[in-house]
């Protein structure tokens, strides 16, 4: 597992996104892949300055991953304010222009990026974001559509 | 990320280019405000040199565009985007809120 910390402001954001697409093009990822694993991390580490530091520079975001045969791990922390996913609204992605109000895109992003997308929060080890991007996973669930 | 503007004859072109994310979009949001507020609702947003963008970003197109189409007195329509850009537009649902084109000489040609 290699682990970077970095400031939770969001002129880190262009580096966790490099620290990221780094990871995913030795993962072995397609391009496209690897530009969504990097849209992934970047809404995740934009709504922890955001939401649960509640501000920059409230303290620091804390980026790990892992690598192996299935694809990327990635591991993604903070010591902010407990986030529980299921009090996001979900985004209203119908409505006409003038109605759509801002918000809830971030967790949409992730949710629809990566293969898989969990929280959990605990008082002495903050919030734990854990999403994983797996080889070829666009290409299975292509194949699973087309032969259902 | 930097944002250029020209006035021409029927529209404002703004151009950007680099990355949109929460750090940059508040630069992009400002200059389109600032163009706005002058009197100008017909832009024309150039988007070829901007190879990320994140809901931050998308939501200031957004913002931009319930700007320029209140009492129908504009709209903006985008132009030269890549895939990855276009890819996060349809993901958030806001494809069907712009006029896109291929090129900005189409784009500006549209007013």
């Amino acid at each position: 597992m290699i682990t970077v910390s970095f400031p939770g402001r969001f002129s880190s954001l262009d580096r966790i996104r490099k620290f990221y697409t780094t990871a995913a093009r030795q993962a072995g990822l397609e391009e496209k892949a690897v530009n969504e694993v990097e849209l992934a991390v970047d809404e995740a580490t934009s709504n922890i300055i955001q939401h649960a530091y509640g501000g920059e520079n409230k303290g620091d975001i804390e980026c790990s991953y892992s690598i192996d045969s299935s694809g990327l791990l990635v591991i993604i922390r903070d010591f902010g304010k407990s986030f529980d996913p299921k009090v996001v609204r979900r985004p209203d992605l119908e409505s006409d222009v003038c109605c759509r109000e801002e918000g809830g895109l971030g967790l949409h992003f992730m949710r629809t990026l990566m293969d898989s997308v969990e929280f959990s929060f605990n008082v002495h080890g903050g919030n734990l974001l854990t999403m994983t991007k797996r080889l070829h996973g666009s290409q299975e669930k292509h194949q699973v559509s087309k032969g259902a | 990320m930097d944002v250029t503007t020209a006035n021409l004859k029927r529209c404002v072109l703004l151009t950007a280019s680099g990355r949109i994310d929460s750090g940059t979009a508040p630069k992009l949001q400002s200059v389109i405000n600032e163009v706005a507020d002058e009197g100008n609702y017909k832009l024309v947003l150039d988007l070829s040199d901007v190879d990320f963008i994140s809901s931050a970003g998308l939501w200031v197109l957004v913002n931009a565009q319930k700007k320029c189409k209140r009492f129908n007195r504009g709209e903006l329509v985008l132009s030269g985007l890549q895939n990855r850009i276009h890819d996060a537009l349809d993901l958030a649902g806001f494809i069907p809120y712009f006029k896109i084109f291929e090129d900005t000489t189409q784009a500006v040609g549209s007013f």
